[in-house]
C-alpha cells in the first residue's frame, strides 16, 4: 500500500491517471502486471481499479441500476449487487436515483463498484474527501481486505491521517518527480525517463 | 505522443525566398504563355482561358485533400506531429483554392450558361469539400488540447476525405437519373500545352504555399509546448 | 467468451442509454415535437399549392429528420458527461467499439421512433399517396437513418466535447451525409411518386454501400476519439 504525497499540480494525480491508462505518458513507459500501459491498455483495465472525485454514476438510474450496468461492463453480470449495497449502507436508498444523493452517498456508491470489481490494483485519488469517518473506516477495511488477498494499492493524499494504519510506505511528489534522495525521475516528457519501482508486495508497478 | 521536434528559431533561408521567386516567376510565365498563344475559342471566345487557372485549381484542391489523408493517416500511424502539421497547412491551402475554383467556375457559368450555378458534379463536389474542409478548420480551432487536436482531425481528416469521391459520384447519379445534360467541356490539343503548363505551375505554387503555412505552424506548434513546459513547471531543475 | 462479454455491454449500454433518456424530463417528446414543427416550417416555406408540396414531401420529411436527430446525438453524449460518466466508461475493460456499437444502437432505436411520428404527420401535411408497398418504403427510411445515426453518433462524440458543440456538430455532420441525404431523398422520392421502380432501386443500392463504408470508417475511427 503506498501512498503519493505532494502539493497540488505537483503531477501525482497525472500520475494516477496514466497508471489507469486514461492518459498517455509523453514519455517513458509504464508496466502493471507485465502488462505495457500503452499497448496492453485492456489487459491493464483488468487488473486496475480507478477511484476519483469523479464520481462516474447516471443521475437518472437508481443505485442498484448504476452498480447493475457496472457489474455488466466490467465483465461480471452475476456480481452480488445487494451484498455490494448492503456493505456500503445504501440498501435503503438502492432504487432512489442517483440525482438525490449527497457528495457522500455518491462517493460510496462508487466504492460499491470498486468492491464489486475486486481489482488486483486499487488507484485511489483522494479517496478521503467527502467521506465520513463511517465512510472512512469502509474505505480502510476494503483497502486491507484486497491487501490481505494479495493485491494491491496506490492511494494520492494530501493529508496522511484519515490512512493511518493503512499505508506500507508512502512517496513524496513534488514538481512531477519522487523527491527522496534516491531520486528516480518521473518528469512527464523528460530527457531521461528512469524506471521507478513502487515496491508494492507481489505487484509490480515498474 | 513523441516528444516535440523543436523546429530551430532561425529566420527562413535565402533559398527559400528564392525558390519562392522562382515558383512565382513559373507560374506567371506560363500563365502568360497560355493566355496568349491560345487562340479564341470558338464559341466562348477569350472566356474560355479561364479554363487556364479553373482547370488547375480544381487540381489542386484534390491533390490537398490528398495531402490531408496521407498526413493524417501517417499521424494516427506514427503519432508524429509534424504530419498533423502538414494535414491542417493543406487542409488550409485546399480551402483557399476551393474558393478560388467556386468564383472562377461561377465567373464562366454566367456568360455560358446565363447562371451563376447549375449544380454540376464538379462544381458542387468543390462546393462541399470546400464545407468538409471548413469543418475540418473549425474542429482544430474548437479543440486545445494538442493531442486531441490531432487525433480528432486525423480521423475527421480520413473520413471527409473518403467522402469526396462519394459526394462526386452521388452527384453525377442525381444529374443522370434527372436526366440533366452533363456539359461538355472538351479540350481542343492547341490549348493542351498550356493547360499542362500551368498545370505544373500551380502544383508547384501550391506545394510552396503548403511548405510556407507549415513552416508557421511548426512554429506555432513549438510555442505551445513551451508553454505547455512552463505550466507543468517542468523547466526548472 | 469475450466477444459474448462485448455483446452484453453493447446491451447494456443499449438498456441505459433508452432507460437514462426516457427518464429524463420529456427527451423524446421534444424532440419528436421538433420534427413535426420543422415540417410544418417546411409545409410554409413550399406550399400551399398541393403539386408543390407533394413533389417536396421527400425532402422536406427527411431534412426534418436530420435537424431533429442532432439534438438526440449530443444528448446521447451529454449523459456522459454530466457525472463523469465517459471517464468510468472508458474504464472498464472491453471493446471500445462496443461502446460505439450501444450508442448507435440506442440512437437508431430513438430516431426510428422519432421518424415514425414525423412521416405520419409528414404525411398528412404534404398530402402524400402512400404506396402499396409502405413496408419497402420503410425499409428505404431505415437505411437512411443508418446512414445518419452512425455518422451522427460518431461526430457527436468529439463535438459534444469541444468548446461551440451546438454548431460544431451540424457543420460537421452535414456536409458529410450529403451522400447519404441525396440517396435517401432521392430514393423515398421516387418510391412515392410512383416512379420507374429502377430509379429507387439503383439509389437503395447506393444508399446500402455507403451505409456500408461509413459503418466501416466510422467504426474503425471511433477508438481513436473517443480516448484522447
Amino acid at each position: 500500500m503506498v501512498g503519493l504525497l505532494g502539493h497540488n499540480g505537483c503531477g501525482k494525480s497525472t500520475f494516477l491517471r496514466i497508471v489507469a491508462t486514461l492518459l498517455k505518458a509523453s514519455a517513458g513507459d509504464c508496466f502493471v502486471y507485465g502488462a505495457n500501459v500503452k499497448s496492453d491498455g485492456d489487459v491493464v483495465r483488468h487488473h486496475v481499479g480507478f477511484f476519483s472525485h469523479v464520481p462516474g454514476l447516471y443521475d437518472d438510474l437508481s443505485a442498484r441500476e448504476n452498480l447493475a450496468f457496472a457489474a455488466t461492463m466490467l465483465g461480471f453480470p452475476e456480481a452480488d449487487i445487494d451484498a455490494a449495497l448492503e456493505r456500503v449502507g445504501l440498501t435503503h436508498v438502492a432504487h432512489e436515483r442517483v440525482r438525490g444523493f449527497s457528495a457522500g452517498m455518491q462517493r460510496r456508491l462508487s466504492l460499491a463498484r470498486l468492491i464489486l470489481q475486486r481489482p488486483r490494483l486499487l488507484l485511489l485519488d483522494e479517496p478521503y474527501n467527502n467521506l465520513d469517518v463511517a465512510g472512512i473506516a469502509l474505505m480502510n477495511g476494503f483497502i486491507r481486505e484486497l491487501n490481505a488477498a494479495g493485491g494491491a494499492a496506490v492511494v494520492v493524499l494530501h493529508d496522511l491521517v484519515p490512512a493511518q494504519g493503512v499505508l506500507d510506505r508512502t512517496v513524496t511528489i513534488r514538481d512531477g518527480r519522487v523527491h527522496t534522495p534516491t531520486a528516480a525521475d518521473l518528469r512527464h516528457g523528460g530527457d531521461s525517463p528512469q524506471a521507478i519501482t513502487l515496491p508494492v508486495g507481489a505487484a509490480g508497478i515498474s | 505522443m513523441s516528444p516535440a521536434p523543436t523546429p530551430s528559431f532561425e529566420p527562413p533561408r535565402p533559398l527559400h525566398a528564392a525558390f519562392g521567386w522562382l515558383v512565382f516567376g513559373f507560374f506567371i510565365f506560363t500563365q502568360a504563355y497560355a493566355v496568349l498563344t491560345s487562340p479564341a475559342d470558338a464559341m466562348m471566345g477569350h472566356l474560355q482561358k479561364i479554363m487556364y487557372v479553373h482547370v488547375p485549381s480544381a487540381w489542386v484542391e484534390f491533390a490537398a485533400v490528398g495531402v490531408v489523408l496521407f498526413g493524417s493517416l501517417y499521424f494516427l500511424w506514427k503519432e508524429d506531429e509534424r504530419a498533423d502539421l502538414l494535414a491542417a497547412s493543406s487542409a488550409e491551402v485546399g480551402a483557399v483554392f476551393c474558393g478560388l475554383t467556386l468564383v472562377q467556375g461561377m465567373i464562366w457559368g454566367r456568360p455560358t450558361w446565363g447562371v451563376w450555378w447549375t449544380w454540376d458534379a464538379r462544381l458542387t463536389s468543390t462546393l462541399v469539400l470546400f464545407l468538409i474542409l471548413v469543418g475540418y478548420l473549425a474542429l482544430r480551432s474548437f479543440v486545445e488540447d494538442p493531442h486531441r487536436r490531432g487525433q480528432w482531425s486525423a480521423v475527421v481528416g480520413i473520413i471527409g476525405a473518403i467522402n469526396v469521391p462519394i459526394v462526386w459520384m452521388s452527384v453525377k447519379w442525381w444529374r443522370t437519373m434527372h436526366q440533366i445534360q452533363s456539359n461538355p467541356r472538351s479540350l481542343s490539343p492547341e490549348y493542351l500545352r498550356g493547360l499542362l503548363l500551368n498545370l505544373a505551375a500551380f502544383t508547384l505554387l501550391t506545394a510552396w504555399f503548403i511548405w510556407r503555412r507549415y513552416e508557421a505552424a511548426r512554429y506555432e506548434r513549438a510555442a505551445e509546448h513551451v508553454s505547455q513546459a512552463a505550466a507543468l513547471g517542468g523547466i526548472d531543475g | 467468451m469475450a466477444f459474448r462479454d462485448d455483446v452484453r455491454r453493447i446491451r447494456a449500454i443499449v438498456w441505459k442509454d433508452l432507460t437514462t433518456e426516457r427518464r429524463s424530463k420529456a427527451g423524446f417528446s421534444a424532440v419528436a415535437a421538433l420534427g413535426v414543427t420543422i415540417l410544418v416550417l417546411f409545409g410554409l416555406a413550399l406550399g400551399p399549392d398541393g403539386k408543390a408540396l407533394q413533389s417536396a414531401a421527400a425532402g422536406a420529411l427527411w431534412l426534418a429528420i436530420l435537424f431533429a436527430s442532432v439534438l438526440a446525438f449530443n444528448r446521447s453524449y451529454q449523459v456522459e458527461l454530466d457525472g463523469g460518466a465517459l471517464e468510468a466508461l472508458l474504464l472498464y475493460p472491453g471493446s471500445r467499439w462496443a461502446i460505439f456499437a450501444g450508442k448507435l444502437i440506442a440512437n437508431l432505436l430513438f430516431v426510428l421512433a422519432m421518424l415514425v411520428i414525423v412521416v405520419a404527420v409528414g404525411i398528412v401535411l404534404f398530402a402524400v399517396r402512400v404506396p402499396a408497398e409502405w413496408a419497402a418504403l420503410l425499409g428505404i427510411m431505415m437505411l437512411g437513418v443508418v446512414g445518419i445515426v452512425s455518422l451522427g453518433t460518431f461526430y457527436a462524440a468529439m463535438s459534444s466535447r469541444s468548446r461551440a458543440r451546438e454548431v460544431l456538430l451540424p457543420l460537421l455532420l452535414y456536409p458529410m451525409l450529403i451522400p447519404v441525404l441525396l440517396a435517401s431523398m432521392e430514393a423515398t422520392k421516387a418510391f412515392l411518386l410512383g416512379d420507374l421502380l429502377n430509379a429507387s432501386g439503383a439509389w437503395v443500392q447506393m444508399l446500402s454501400l455507403f451505409d456500408v463504408i461509413f459503418l466501416v470508417a466510422t467504426f474503425l475511427g471511433f477508438e481513436y476519439v473517443i480516448e484522447v
